[in-house]
């Protein structure tokens, strides 16, 4: 029902939509509240019980009442009503039951409820074996669970940002403010953020007075002043949910979660906020009194029960009782009288208490049942040994308060019991550079909480050298709670701890009966703190009783530390910047542009988008596309974009010792104007990367690496040249996006070429195979060629700046028409290569080795290189497989790669493996499918059939072991 | 006491009075014939079968915390024999047919779930591997499909088929992998090892090995020192540290972290383990409806058990990716655990240079599938000082020889595999 | 985490790439007797701290140095940054390596 008063703007209705049913509420409220003001007290099921339930908090440890929000693919599961800001037209269902709220067929669960004790179900559902998977976990998945996923991807926008301050307030209540005050005063960058949308954090529920003024007054003043300070910034509705290394803390700002659709803005906003220190001032979370069926509608906090009549203006009921273990609730019933709530009586544990104001005090006197099955009616209260009934609509209980210590506990300190306060406070280690005020330290007065969080504002900003001194704070309360301990009310039913789990007392006892009775193993075994409220509620409360059972004291008997996030977070603003082809960057190839124009499909290669084959009119299949371009490429000419290798220029006096280094095989011996093929191994001696080094000058050197390794190979080289070597005059810089690179390969390339160089004798007399120069090309554009072949034919690679690689492309095959030119793409490249048995990444996998690749003499034995040592290790030596070329005998069968290799008639198992096929292509030259593969002893095994085996699509074929050199083994050709 | 379902009912009609402790708190003896450092999955099944396989008694197993409290209390409950190298494959599958009678053998229910994983590929170069890695798998006995995009898309029809980065173009299936219980695979093997009168002894650190000529006399502990004839270490992320004060600091090995993740609960959303082959992403969904997802190690030496956003941020981008559907679920926890890192992303099971002395470590961020077969393994190096066949390849001396096991070609970089 | 570079001053370790333990400078003579099994040593052994740890990082979206960083492992705390060039030099000169002058 709606009272009088509080913080909502009562001009406006807002409409919305619960279940089916409209309601009204007003701007200012929460889902949670505008329910209660139109008496809607059960608002979920519990988890495995599907128990009715209602509100237990107020604020983000709700642990009963989440709902879906929204519908279509906006739907969000397990939304806490209490975060959920009301909007007009906001649509909520309730969730986990079936076939409605009221009335819950998975509540049948109640009649097993003495089966389905903690961990119940280690002990069965073991029988018969298979029945697992089809019976029992389909059964227990269907039941389990919350909320549903809408199955559609999220429609809305994300964003992230970096922000960076003196100081990082989290919270803004009491504390909070006077600290963001003290130190935007003091001139520090401040940030102050709350999860909440309004900042005042809990002086907002409460009734208080500052210096004899409404806490409201005082909250807008500060707040006023604010807007004038350049050096501070506001986030509301942002939770800081985890503190991670050197003052990097994780936020998320809900930008327009409060608005039916965020339109053109970002849903929700991931800060990351560098801190140089950071005041944590996140309040404290009241605690329940466990007894006796403690979970109807209508059971809350008795701290939610006061927010929600000071600040939102309702109450769950016309007639309230209070159940309380210090003054906390006396306070409650003040401020509920005040508004006009009738309070049946307040249950006080202690003895000897006194009303504070016209109501009934049961002192030295529990609650210890209740009545109402969709909603409370009325509880027991026990006193002495004489219980009478009391009819009620809502009982606010009072446990006391457990400090939000969480950020505090996330690198892993403890949190300290203090015996006096009977709570957790903060741990003695916390993450470097923070520093606990207010509730969340314990101190929870008004009046200690604003105190402190000025004078740890000063204190923090004085240590990087801010000077900063205290505000006048406005006088407040500061009485003491007077609590004592009443940890839960002993009996022989079910008193529930962990609301959304059905975690309760008994609970506990069996997993101390059963010896899980660390905090871990008490967790673990009866799913305590598992739920969405991450244990908020209940935690302390379990440990609490489970020290009851060992007879040690809370503080022997362990704690638990919070891991991130303070909250849930959602997955889409943590990875949702970043979504469906905007996962990775796009690098796309010089000529790019002009390949889209002639018809290519490309494929993805590592971040590179590269052009896999050109479909002329007529073709409707790929290998139609490929095949054409093979035959183009060894007949005439074709020419393929290669900029996707990477490219290294090294300079320096030392240039030629440092790649001498580097690569296995000599390198200080290559002229000026040649280029030598390289290998690279890895100081483990295994084989890393390939390409070729270029001697373009005296102390000027080109290399290449594969496509795959351009980052890798690099990193390795400045680490060479840093770390291994600093001796050594040279320099370094990758030059892989600065020039376009085009491979001209077949009979006609050097036709093809001569037509666009500029008085460059390219004549085989003057410009041998493996040879390489400076030049220009098309009439003064500087450009460079090397004379190197992948595909076994005559061919060159040129390189022009990068910004005239599209240019060139389409200039070549304008000017080759005559001469056959045709581009070919990534799927021909691999068929030349195949057919020449080169080596490419499924040959250099990292598991292989030089001896493997048919190139173990090139490594030298002469000088130290990276990975020769390694290389000549035992295991390295003794493994005789060898790359060798593979033709199917009968020419119609395929060769797969990923088959495994085998011997006639073997069986075929691990033991008598022989090796695998790396790589396979249909090869026009040969006339049919021919691979190359790894094959032990295969140098000599030239001629012999095996099998390959690829039971994973139930083939084997036949193979014949041939050269790997199916084109032009003498290299005639390339020397053309 | 024999856990079934007709007990769990006497105990329901009975005010379940009747359930006894999981296992004992005994207090530490003198001496042991074993003791195993380390109560986590490895060590608590070591324990498990050196008493129930291999018959042997006077067993310890030495945990500085509570049991389970490692990598088995913390990860994506992944099991899987889906490997490519002839070192490793056939140990997984026998550890897949562990698996696959656990429960019924140790009377625990530990949920092992074979609902299937499916490894996604993106580039016909991944298919061609994948491919190998199957034909591998089958060819040790286990099984393996090869999904085309069609196939996979009526399987998982959720995932980003039209609109990625990187376009799913197939999987490879291993029905019987999926998912386990991981605490309850823990406490089965504790409960299974007490049974068997192995004392579990918790809150017990091992700050030191007694070792005379070469020979192991027994370790120095927090609770005094106890004597042993043998003593396995399988402590993961903490190898380095323990066998450090046994004078063998320095091994081929890092401790990284890795963090894991779960969301809020949800109704059925995922049916099977889909991992992803172009981003850092592997996902299942628990029985309780939680979403329980990884990716990659942070890639830094740690053993600060808590990790950093960026990588948080990669997993959760890497999800999105794959899965957009699952934005709107909300991640409700995540932690760090530390893995021992190898230098080839493969694990060692051996003896060590100190009579007495085992190792098995090295797991890196793979242990929990090998839990059955690392236990069996050491549990019968430890009896008979034979490795076992499948466990051959596991030697420390592997790395100086050059018989490295490393599945992705990674080279001696603990962070890249 | 934040890494504080020598020349830049704090840059997020995002921008950086890891290598490993900062042993990893002192690579051995390969053309020396026994280089097998100091290359073994350096190749494939680590003292793995839980404590202080000299590494090194490559800042790869940056100046692309290579940096020796000195962090704890337990607590993340980043006590010290050089070049790992500079820290090679001076591991060459005749007096850190304890030459007769």
């Amino acid at each position: 029902m709606r009272l009088s008063g509080g913080l909502i703007d009562r001009s406006r209705t807002l409409r919305f939509i619960f279940d089916g049913k409209s309601y009204a509420g007003h701007p200012g409220d929460t889902l949670a509240s505008a329910l209660l003001a139109n008496d809607v007290l059960l608002m979920g099921r519990s988890f495995k019980y599907h128990r009715p339930r209602g509100l237990i908090a107020a604020g983000s440890e709700e642990p009963n009442a989440l709902v879906e929000l929204r519908s279509g693919a906006r739907r969000e599961p397990n939304t806490r009503a209490t975060m959920a800001e009301l909007f007009d037209a906001l649509e909520a269902q309730s969730q986990n039951r079936w076939p409605s709220l009221r009335f819950d067929a998975m509540a049948v669960n109640e009649l097993f409820a003495n089966f389905l004790t903690a961990g119940f179900y280690y002990k069965t559902f073991m029988w018969p074996r298979a029945f697992w998977e089809k019976l029992y976990e389909p059964a227990i998945r269907r039941a389990a669970g919350l909320g549903r996923l809408s199955m559609e991807a999220d429609p809305d926008a994300y964003d992230k940002g970096f922000l960076h301050c003196d100081l990082l307030v989290v919270g803004a209540g009491a504390a909070g403010l006077a600290a963001a005050l003290t130190a935007a005063r003091g001139g520090a960058q401040v940030i102050l953020a709350d999860e909440d949308y309004h900042l005042g954090g809990r002086l907002l529920a409460e009734s208080h007075s500052l210096d004899d003024r409404p806490a409201t007054e005082w909250i807008a003043a500060v707040v006023a002043e604010f807007a004038c300070l350049p050096n501070l910034r506001i986030l509301p509705r942002t939770t800081v949910f985890g503190a991670f290394d050197h003052g990097v803390y994780g936020a998320v700002e809900r930008v327009s979660d409060y608005r039916a659709n965020p339109g053109i803005c970002p849903r929700q906003t991931l800060w990351r906020i560098t801190a140089k220190r950071t005041m944590l001032a996140a309040g404290a979370t009241e605690r329940h009194i466990p007894f006796m069926d403690n979970d109807r509608p209508g059971i809350m906090l008795g701290g939610a029960l006061r927010a929600y009549a000071n600040r939102w203006a309702v109450s769950p009921a016309k007639r309230v009782a209070i159940f309380t273990n210090n003054d906390d609730g006396h306070r409650t019933a003040l401020d509920l009288l005040a508004r006009g709530v009738e309070i049946a009586a307040v249950v006080d544990s202690r003895a000897g208490v006194e009303a504070k104001g016209q109501y009934r005090v049961i002192s030295d006197a529990i609650v210890s049942g209740s009545k109402g099955r969709l909603g409370l009616r009325s509880i027991e209260v026990t006193r002495g040994g004489s219980t009478e009934w009391i009819a009620c609509g809502a009982l606010g209980v009072s446990g006391g308060w457990n400090p939000n210590v969480h950020l505090a506990s996330h690198h892993r300190g403890r949190p300290v019991w203090n015996d006096s306060q009977q709570t957790f406070v903060p741990p003695a280690e916390l993450p470097a550079g923070m520093i606990v005020a207010g509730a969340a330290a314990g101190r929870g007065t008004t009046h200690a909480a604003l105190v402190s969080g000025a004078e740890a504002a000063v204190r923090v900003l004085n240590e990087i050298g801010i000077a900063a001194t205290l505000p006048e704070l406005p006088a407040a309360e500061d009485a003491p709670a007077n609590l004592s301990p009443l940890w839960h009310v002993p009996g022989k039913h079910r008193a529930w701890i962990d609301f959304q789990n059905d975690v309760t007392v008994k609970d506990v006892k069996l997993s101390h009966q059963e010896n899980m009775r660390s905090v871990e193993h008490l967790k673990r075994w009866t799913t305590l703190g598992m739920a969405t409220d991450q244990g908020k509620t209940a935690n302390v409360t379990a440990l609490a009783v489970m020290a009851e059972m060992t007879g040690k004291g809370i503080a022997e008997t362990g704690t638990t530390i919070f891991r991130p996030p303070y909250t849930p977070v959602s997955i889409s603003v943590l990875g949702g910047g970043n979504t469906g082809t905007h996962f990775r960057p796009r690098r796309l190839t010089p000529s790019h542009q002009w390949a889209t124009s002639q018809g290519a499909v490309f494929v993805e290669v590592g971040q590179w988008m590269r052009a896999q084959y050109f479909v002329r009119p007529g073709e409707t299949h790929w290998r139609q596309s490929v095949d054409r371009e093979v035959v183009a490429t060894r007949k005439g000419v074709g020419i393929c974009d290669v900029t996707t290798l990477g490219k290294v220029d090294v300079q320096g006096a030392d240039a030629a010792e440092f790649l001498d280094r580097l690569y296995c095989n000599a390198m200080k011996s290559l002229k000026t104007g040649m280029v030598r093929y390289g290998l690279m191994l890895r100081e483990d001696g295994q084989a890393w990367d390939d390409g070729t080094c270029a001697r373009l000058g005296e102390t000027h050197y080109v290399v290449t690496t594969t496509t795959a390794n351009a980052g890798t190979v690099y990193r390795h080289m400045e680490f060479a040249r840093q770390c291994l070597w600093p001796e050594l005059d040279v320099q370094l810089i990758s030059t892989t996006d600065a020039w376009a690179q085009f491979s001209v390969a077949g009979p006609n390339a050097r036709k093809l070429l001569e037509r666009i160089v500029d008085g460059f004798d390219l004549s085989n007399e003057a410009f041998r195979f493996m040879a390489c120069a400076n030049l220009s090309v098309c009439g003064g554009l500087r450009a460079r060629v090397f004379r190197i072949s992948f595909s076994g034919e005559l061919a060159y690679e040129i390189a022009v700046p990068a910004r005239y690689g599209n240019a060139l492309m389409a200039r070549l095959v304008e000017l080759g028409q005559d001469l056959g030119a045709t581009p070919y793409g990534t799927e021909a490249l691999g068929v030349l290569r195949i057919e020449k048995g080169h080596a490419a990444g499924n040959e250099l996998n990292g598991q292989t080795t030089a001896q493997m690749l048919g190139m173990g003499r090139m490594v030298s034995a002469k000088k130290d290189s990276v990975g020769a040592v390694m290389s000549r290790r035992e295991g390295l030596l003794a493994n005789t497989r060898v790359l060798v070329g593979l033709q199917p005998v009968d020419a119609s069968e395929p060769v797969v790669a990923g088959s495994h290799l085998f011997a006639e008639g073997a069986t075929q198992e691990t033991a008598t493996d022989q090796g695998w096929i790396t790589s396979a292509c249909f090869s026009p030259h040969v006339g049919s499918s021919i691979g190359l593969g790894f094959l032990a002893d295969g140098a000599a095994r030239q001629g012999e059939v095996i099998v390959a085996a690829n039971p994973i699509q139930d083939q084997n074929v036949r193979l014949r072991v041939v050269s790997a050199h199916f084109v032009d083994p003498e290299g005639e050709r390339l020397r053309a | 006491m024999r856990f079934s379902a007709l007990r769990v009912i006497r105990e329901t009609l009975t005010g379940h009075k009747g359930w006894r402790p999981l296992w004992r708190n005994p207090e530490p003896q003198a001496f042991y014939d074993y003791l195993i450092v380390g109560g986590g999955g490895h060590g608590l099944a070591t324990a498990y079968y050196l008493a129930n396989t291999f018959k042997q008694s006077r067993i310890a197993v030495l945990e500085k915390g509570w049991l389970g409290s490692g990598n088995i209390g913390r990860n994506t409950t992944i099991i899987r024999s889906n490997y490519l190298l002839p070192g490793n494959e056939p140990f997984y599958e026998f550890s897949m047919k562990l698996w696959e009678n656990l429960e019924q053998e140790f009377n625990f229910n530990a949920m092992v779930s074979q609902r299937g994983i499916v490894n996604l590929f993106h580039t016909d170069g991944q298919r061609d591997a994948y491919r190998r890695r199957g034909n591998a798998a089958i060819l040790a006995g286990a099984d393996a499909e090869l999904l085309e995009r069609d196939a996979l898309r009526g399987m998982v029809p959720f995932l980003n088929f039209d609109n990625a980065r990187f376009p799913v173009k197939g999987g490879l299936l291993q029905r019987r992998g999926g998912t386990a219980r991981h605490d309850g695979v823990a406490w089965g093997y504790a409960r299974g090892a007490d049974r068997a009168g192995v004392d579990l002894i918790q809150n017990c650190e091992v700050t030191g090995f007694r070792i005379e000529n070469g020979h192991l006399k027994g370790v120095e502990t927090s609770r005094g020192y106890i004597g042993a004839n043998k003593v396995g270490v399988a402590v993961a992320g903490s190898t380095s540290r323990v066998m450090a004060q046994a004078g063998m600091g320095q091994l081929p090995i890092e401790s990284h972290v890795l963090q894991a993740f779960v969301s809020e609960g949800l109704k059925p959303t995922i049916p099977n383990v889909i991992t992803f082959g172009a981003g850092h992403f592997y996902v299942s969904q628990s029985d309780k409806g939680g979403l329980v997802f990884g990716g990659d190690i942070d890639g830094y030496n740690s053993y600060a058990q808590r990790g950093n956003l960026p990588v948080i941020e990669d997993v959760a981008e890497g999800g999105m990716a794959l899965m957009p559907m699952i934005g709107r679920a909300r991640l409700l926890r995540l932690w760090g655990g530390i893995m021992d890192m190898s230098m080839d992303g493969s694990p060692i099971i051996d003896r060590t240079p100190i009579e007495g002395l085992y190792l098995n470590a090295g797991w890196c961020y793979g242990g929990f599938k090998a839990t059955p077969a690392s236990g069996y393994a050491f549990a019968q190096l430890l009896a008979t000082d034979r490795p076992h066949e499948t466990a051959a390849a596991y030697r420390l001396d592997r790395f100086a020889r050059g018989y490295v096991i490393d599945e992705k070609g990674a080279g001696a970089q603990p962070n890249l595999h | 985490m934040l890494i504080p570079h020598p020349l830049l001053g704090l840059r997020d370790a995002q921008e950086f790439s890891y290598l490993g333990d900062a042993s990893l400078l002192d690579r051995p003579d390969g053309l020396a007797e026994k280089a097998g099994d100091a290359f073994f040593s350096y190749v494939y052994l680590r003292e793995n701290p839980a404590g202080v740890h000299r590494e090194l990082w490559f800042h790869e979206q940056g100046d692309r140095s290579w940096l020796v960083v000195t962090r704890n492992t337990v607590t993340h705390e980043i006590l010290g940054a050089e070049l790992a060039r500079d820290v090679a030099l001076r591991s060459r000169s005749p007096r850190e390596r304890g030459d007769p002058a």
